[in-house]
């Protein structure tokens, strides 16, 4: 394992891994909220806003992620001008890229969140409605605190898919972790299996325990009916 | 028991509701007075709940209006909204919110929808929840509770919000026979403390001697009106006469 024992290496590897993670907890915090948003626009009243949240579904769900994030690099940027920095490049695609890494998984949070929905009775909306509460307020206090805590199961798998998928960033120049990888075995053509290993098990070791820790809270948040 | 004033607070005129080429309810007209304890009954499918339920427009109606204390019902919106916090409504399934304790259930409404604070809320809920007979039950989830208990939560939630009236949807007809009673107790307690209620209901003991009418309902007519001693004495129509010796001889 010569590769790690240089400093220099174990350096642009932590750091990788790090920009995962920061990618992952900024996309993942954007998206989720957003992703409910863009559910109650979906069983909302009006018609405009139900209009905006199934064609943002359709339209993100179904492009691939690396179209996205190129779109956001070339199209947001460079074409329409949207700057996150001007003076840090590196910040400024990193913004770029939880940006297209968000919108994408907005989509599957709204559906995660939608299909939540159907699995609490009408009578707690019809409960919630007869007390005198607008739509609004039967969506926050009564649907979706229930919705969300029937679907931490598969938030859990929507948070696993992010945490990979956040590897495409790479390709607008963000140096994470599949980008450090394909430099160091550019480098070091003769541990290619060991630093593949080495990148590999750690994204095990870091989402196994998420997807185990989702499904104790997933137990512990249940609502019992 | 005789109603308090002929001052009618629940109004129905004409109304007619369809579900898809479904006609649910025709041509209803009926009046509530204040202080008034209605009971109605009638075969499944008459559209008992639907009546109920377009009371306080949960469920939008097709042709005629509905008045409530003097108001036309609004439409969609929060002036509808404002409305149904002065109308309880008591579920056959209780629908008590899974995720939240009693308490919680009972002074949710007074704080998210009347904006009263809390320490108030807190207090009336427990009020409410000791005269219902459940206090000790306070920081349990419905879940943890039996039907009985479940159903007089639901009652007590209704009446945080100081309701002008009182909706019944077959409120017994989920639970054990033992339970029964305990809430007819506490619905006796309401009538005879002079709140408008409108009850669905199958327990014909409630309807002899807590009701001040009884309605009887047919494919979404209201078929037939009496006081509950004529009523039960001598139904005037058929298909009354027909539908008591069902339900009496269980
Ligand atoms: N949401 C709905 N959509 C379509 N049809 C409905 C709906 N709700 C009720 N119905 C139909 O309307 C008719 C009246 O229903 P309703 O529930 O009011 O009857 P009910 O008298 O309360 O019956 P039960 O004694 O079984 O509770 C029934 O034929 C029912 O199938
Ligand atoms: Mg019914």
């Amino acid at each position: 394992m010569h590769v790690f024992s240089d400093p220099a290496n174990r350096a642009v590897y932590l750091s990788s891994f790090l920009l995962i993670l920061k990618l992952t907890g900024a996309a993942g915090v954007i998206a989720l909220v957003f992703g409910v948003v863009l559910a109650a626009m979906r069983v909302s009243p009006v018609p405009v806003l139900r209009g905006f949240g199934t064609a943002w579904v359709n339209v993100f769900r179904n492009t691939p992620l690396t179209l996205i994030i190129f779109f956001c690099y070339f199209g947001l940027f460079v074409n329409l001008g949207v700057t996150y920095s001007d003076d840090d490049i590196d910040l400024n695609n990193f913004w770029l890229g939880v940006t297209g890494l968000a919108a994408y998984t907005a989509a599957f949070v709204c559906e995660t969140v939608r299909s939540g929905i159907n699995t609490v009775p009408a009578g707690q909306a019809d409960a919630a409605r007869a007390l005198g509460m607008t739509f609004g307020q039967t969506l926050r206090l009564v649907v979706l605190p229930q919705a969300t805590r029937s679907v931490v199961a598969p938030f859990g798998s929507i948070l696993i898919a992010l945490a990979k998928n956040a590897t495409i960033v790479g390709t607008i120049g963000v140096l994470e972790s599949a980008s450090v990888m394909r430099q160091l075995i550019n480098d070091n053509g003769d541990a290619v299996i060991p630093i593949f290993l080495v990148f590999a098990g750690t994204f095990v070791a870091l989402l196994v325990p998420t997807g185990y820790l989702f499904g104790w809270l997933a137990k512990r948040l249940a609502v019992r009916r | 028991m005789t109603a308090q004033s002929g001052e009618p607070l629940i109004v129905l005129d004409g109304v007619d509701k369809w579900f898809g080429s479904l006609h649910v309810l025709r041509d209803v007209h009926l009046t509530v007075d204040r202080g008034e304890v209605v009971v109605v009954i009638g075969p499944s499918g008459s559209g008992k709940s639907t009546l109920c339920r377009v009371i306080n427009r949960l469920e939008p109606i097709d042709s005629g209006t509905i008045r409530f204390d003097g108001r036309t019902l609004p439409a969609e919106g929060r002036p509808l909204a404002r409305l149904r916090s002065e109308v309880g409504m008591v579920f056959q399934s209780f629908n008590l919110f899974a995720h939240k304790t009693v308490l919680q259930n009972v002074t949710l409404g007074p704080v998210k929808v009347r904006r009263e604070r809390s320490a108030a809320a807190r207090e009336r809920a427990l009020a409410l929840l000791d005269r219902v007979g459940i206090a000790d039950q306070a920081d349990k989830y419905p879940a943890q509770l039996s039907g009985g208990q479940q159903q007089r939560a639901a009652i007590a939630r209704a009446l945080a919000m100081r309701p002008k009236a009182m909706l019944f949807d077959e409120p017994t007809s989920a639970l054990d026979p033992e339970m029964v009673g305990e809430v007819l107790d506490v619905m006796t307690g309401l009538a005879r403390d002079g709140m408008t209620m409108v009850v669905v209901t199958h327990e014909m003991g409630f309807a002899r001697h807590a009701a001040n009418r009884v309605i009887f309902m047919a494919d979404g007519q209201l078929v037939e009106q009496a006081e509950p001693a004529q009523f039960f004495a001598n139904p005037r129509s058929e298909r009354a006469r027909d539908f008591l010796s069902k339900v009496l001889t269980h």
